[in-house]
């Protein structure tokens, strides 16, 4: 069995952020696992602009941001394998992996990295009723189908759910030539960000209907119609039905961290995020099992994943040499409640945490003029008003070691929102 | 006088921001809560601008579309116009990443260039 | 000119093709969509009843009980999985053990071999996920689980590798007499014939009564169902049912063969024969009626759902045989559950009936097995490696949530009767059966049958017909 420092499982923006992270911490082996035909993940097909702000402090495209990391990779030459499938991973970091040249490879990694992304929740998840005929497809599979193999799944289209995927293809399809006839959201806000919704939408006219869902979807071959309804208190309301006649269903729904991986080799997993649960080192339950990206929770900007991802790499490093911080077991817990849905990481360990540890959770609902609360047990250290927060947007706190020193018998951190 | 509506993306609050125009001169800007939406909207009524973002057929190559934008923004009303040349456009591989597929395109003094490396088939 | 055309190739026709390709004869099968397994055989409950459900006497119980025993030879010759995972028809209500002791005495009386009435006890500890409020059930340790697609295809493949010739996209329009045969008049053409089987499924009224003067009348009874996650597939081990009613066996909640959990189906009676839609109030009412008798149901691990119809005649009987006043025209009508479990008996019952009007000798050369398409995961990583190195495209996973490798989509494009669409490729592999809904899969999928079988990508399928996946290319410069 081949042995590597640390085996990198996907090849997208987190898996390649990661290795470039664990090479400049001073890792040398490392191997980045890819299933598909090329490094990058879905930016490749996220060919719109918008990437990077952050980062690199100009407006980037997807396969633009992904380059400036493949570049690094190749100049690192740090070593990858396309078209590799990962097959399982075991509680002893074993990882086994498919392709054709080789067939079934098992390496024995010092410390894991999960880098999978994520998938699109599709069409059944929600049992929206009606025929099931083709062109129903989700907004990601027909952004690969545009942007990267040249056909057109459709030419009038509807789509439902307002997620930033959903939006831009709005305008894709626009630019391509379709009739986006309208968008509907089943929330009464948009998951998406507002730039996108005037430059994906409005630009174009086309019509943004929260607290709408599909009711019925005609045709028995190819899609004919889709009839959208008013929703109030999660149900449909009667006589509020629109039918737009039309050949293709778009849906973009949400996105669930893809962790099957994960689950085979024992990571424990959070029912909210659906991502593993992970402490100050985005380290899973099991030892030398490091997860960033959105195998970890859904983000809203690449740019958090790479600095996610970063974080993920020189944990894993420090893993792999063994140089991880003495501790003296004190373990704080992070708690999200009243209005945040979930914190990563969950758990902070003061005497391995660096000097300023960023904390991201997302919010439940559309929050204006309200205030994150940071409470130490039971004492409110940090009131920060929000002029809004909405769910489609991450938020961050950020943790001082030198201020959580001051409290040696601090058990758990919450955060709240609160109105006043 | 004219009144034109408009959503500030300046952050998620979205604000609905009111521009009164009398020809190109701007009167008033209203309902915006910061300077941002100030700014924001008298840019959108004086000269909308842009990024397009698409893809051009590869001659020869090991994929058969390259991605592209329009290397800086557009005037808003040159979109269409942008387009079309876009979809008319045909580029022979190899394309490097940076490379101009569309010079100076519908007239905007902007290119085109590709945003990813497709290799030759 | 043939000896017998059979029109459908749904499970009933391809058990009947599979019993007449042991005879040396001519036979035909004409099916209207583009694959076989398109119509009822592909969305119902996936369930080999035990047989204590039907009327005492009846066809329906007859072949039930005879299908159910043939099942476990007729899945190993044909190289398909099948498990006696057992039946459970559970009672919520003390009132209700009754109707459980009518079903038992019913059951031994249509003879199935093992039947037992468990209380409470019994039950929740082979079921600890059953509703609180269960008293009692009936256990019928020979119920069983199957794919439906994989036995409807692994019996056509194998009648077309012993001779059965098969017909898509070619629906009956008409029958005619000439001589003692018949002419069937399709949109393809006319076909000359001896014998017509009908195993035309909901369409099976239409040419009885283009025959007969003793009509029949089939009702499509929509059912509705909801696949879930295979991460929730043990939630029981058995098929629960709850008492049967008027409208049939009731909202079942069962394990699939391949490990996800089913629930469903509603009952509605409708009149269009391909309405096959869900429906808001249909998903409701299934969820309603399966919480009844299993407890802790995960609806949020749905992944799809769907809607199948049944053929229900207006007696609730099997129609099979020849009509009285159409000789040569041999009826299977009416086909409503349990005709899943039916079809192997059904088979055997029509080839009797044609060997003994025909005088059929069977054939030396009769192939009775069929290999499956291999399943890369039943190997040992030495064999797998083994056929990587032989083909690579083994190596390559297509489908990741299903786990499916090229090599196995190229076999199910390259056999018999392959694939032809994205749907044909998902009932032999499951490519795009699993949690993502073909969302990763499809374009892969759709690159490979583009590849192999050269159908340009505008005239690519879902499932046929003009179920088109893609309208055209991105840019106009390409002709």
């Amino acid at each position: 069995m081949t042995y590597y420092d640390i085996v990198i499982v996907g090849g997208g923006p987190a898996g390649l952020a990661a290795a470039i992270s664990a090479r400049k911490s001073g890792i040398e082996s490392i191997l980045i696992l890819e299933r598909d035909t090329e490094l990058g993940g879905i930016l490749n097909q996220c060919i719109h602009n918008g990437f990077g702000l952050h980062t690199f402090k100009e407006e980037l495209t997807g396969p633009e941001y992904a380059y400036r990391y493949i570049e690094q990779v190749l100049d690192e030459k740090i070593e990858y394998k396309l078209e590799t499938m990962v097959m399982d991973i075991t509680e002893d970091r074993i990882v086994t992996a498919m392709n054709k040249q080789e067939g079934m490879v098992m390496y024995q990694a010092g410390a894991v990295i999960l880098a999978m992304g994520c998938r699109e929740r599709p069409r059944g998840a929600l049992n929206i009723p009606g025929f099931r005929p083709a062109g129903i497809y989700s907004a990601g599979t027909a952004q690969r189908l545009v942007n990267m193999e040249g056909y057109m799944p459709g030419r009038e289209v509807v789509i439902l759910g307002s997620g930033d995927i959903g939006l831009i293809m709005a305008r894709r399809m626009t630019l391509e030539g379709a009739k986006v006839k309208v968008v509907a959201e089943l929330m009464p806000y948009s998951g998406g960000l507002k730039r996108n919704i005037v430059q994906c939408l409005d630009d174009f006219g086309i019509p943004l209907k929260l607290s709408h869902t599909v009711v019925n979807i005609e045709g028995k071959e190819r899609v004919e119609a889709v009839t959208i309804a008013k929703v109030e208190n999660g149900k449909p309301v009667p006589g509020t039905e629109i039918r737009y006649t039309c050949d293709t269903l778009l849906l973009s729904v949400g996105l669930i961290p893809e962790n099957e991986l994960s689950k085979s080799a024992g990571v424990e997993l959070s029912p909210i995020t659906s991502g593993p649960v992970v402490n100050e080192s985005l380290e899973t339950n099991v030892p030398g099992i490091f997860a960033c990206g959105n195998v970890l929770h859904v983000h809203d900007l690449v740019d958090y994943v790479s600095e996610e991802a970063e974080r993920a790499g020189a944990s894993a490093a420090s893993f792999v040499r063994g140089d991880i911080k003495e501790s003296s077991g004190k373990v704080i817990d992070l708690v999200a409640t009243e209005g945040a849905r979930y914190t990563v990481p969950t758990t902070v360990d003061v005497d391995r945490m660096p000097d300023l540890l960023t904390v991201r959770f997302r919010v439940a609902d559309v929050f204006k003029e309200s205030y994150v609360s940071v409470y130490y047990d039971d004492e409110r250290i940090m009131h920060n008003k929000k002029r809004i927060m909405a769910p489609g947007e991450m938020e961050q706190i950020i943790l001082q070691k030198k201020k959580l020193a001051e409290y040696p018998d601090l058990k758990t951190i919450t955060i709240r929102i609160e109105k006043d | 006088m004219e009144k034109v509506d408009i959503t500030c993306i300046g952050c998620p609050m979205g604000c609905q921001v009111t521009v009164e125009l009398e020809g190109k001169e701007v009167l008033s800007v209203s309902g915006n809560s910061c300077p941002i939406g100030d700014t924001y909207a008298r840019k959108e009524v004086s000269n909308p601008e842009r990024t397009v973002t698409s893809t051009v057929f590869v001659e020869d190559g090991e994929k058969v579309r390259v991605s592209v934008k329009t290397a800086s923004n557009i005037p808003k009303a040159k979109i269409n116009e942008c387009m079309e040349a876009i979809n008319k456009a045909v580029v022979k591989a190899p394309v490097a990443i940076g490379d101009v597929v569309i010079e100076n395109v519908a007239g905007t003094g902007v290119n085109v260039i590709a945003t990813r490396n497709v290799g030759a088939a | 000119m043939y000896d017998v055309i059979i029109i459908g190739a749904g499970v009933t026709g391809a058990a009947v093709a599979r019993e007449l390709s042991r005879y040396d004869i001519k036979v035909c099968v004409l099916e209207k969509g583009e694959d076989v397994c398109v119509g009822t055989s592909k969305a119902n409950s996936a369930i080999v009843h035990a047989g204590f459900d039907a009327a005492e006497g009846s066809l329906m119980a007859k072949m039930n009980v005879r299908g159910n025993e043939l099942m476990t030879d007729l899945c190993r010759d044909l190289d398909i999985p099948f498990k006696r995972n057992g039946s459970m028809v559970v009672c919520i209500h003390e009132e209700e053990k009754e109707g459980l002791q009518v079903l038992y005495e019913r059951g031994i009386k249509n003879g199935v071999k093992e039947l037992y009435i468990l209380n409470r006890e019994e039950c929740l500890e082979k079921e600890p996920n059953l509703s609180d409020k269960v008293v009692a059930a009936l256990y019928a340790p020979t119920g069983g689980i199957i794919c439906p697609f994989m036995l409807n295809i692994a019996m056509a493949e194998n009648a077309c590798e012993n001779g059965v010739e098969f017909k898509f996209d070619t629906e009956v329009t008409g029958l005619s007499r000439k001589g003692e045969g018949w002419v069937v008049s399709t949109k393809k053409g006319d076909f000359d014939t001896k014998y017509v089987v009908n195993a035309a499924g909901l369409y099976s009224d239409v040419f009885h009564n283009m025959v007969s003067e003793k009509k029949i009348h089939i009702t499509p009874r929509r059912g509705d169902y909801c696949l879930l996650d295979k991460e929730v597939g043990d939630l029981v081990s058995c098929t629960i049912f709850p008492q049967p009613t008027k409208l049939g066996k009731g909202v079942l909640v069962s394990p699939t063969i391949h490990g996800n959990l089913i629930v469903g189906p509603t009952a509605v009676d409708i009149e269009d024969k391909e309405g096959t839609n869900t429906t808001a109030a249909g998903i409701d009412d299934l969820i309603a009626k399966a919480n009844d008798h299993v407890k802790n149901l995960p609806m949020r691990k749905v992944i799809t759902s769907f809607a199948g119809l049944r053929a229900h005649e207006d007696a609730h009987e099997f129609v099979l045989g020849e009509p009285e006043d159409a000789p040569g025209f041999i009826d299977c009508a009416g086909i409503e559950s349990p005709g899943l479990t039916s079809c192997p008996a059904i088979g055997e019952y029509v080839g009797g009936l044609l060997k003994e009007k025909m005088s059929l000798k069977e054939k030396e050369n009769f192939k009775k097995t069929r290999k499956g398409i291999l399943d890369p995961t039943s190997l040992s990583v030495e064999e797998r490696n083994e056929l990587i190195k032989k083909d690579p495209s083994y190596g390559k996973i297509i489908c990741r949530c299903e786990s499916v490798s090229e090599g196995e989509i190229l076999d199910a494009i390259r056999r018999p009767l392959g694939a032809r669409s994205l749907d044909g490729v998902k009932r032999r592999t499951r490519a795009g059966m699993g949690r993502c809904q073909a969302g990763f899969c499809s374009p892969r999928v759709m690159e490979i049958l583009n590849r192999e079988l050269g159908i340009p990508y505008e005239e690519l399928t879902k499932s046929g017909g003009n179920s088109k996946l893609i309208v055209g290319r991105t840019k106009e410069v390409e002709a």
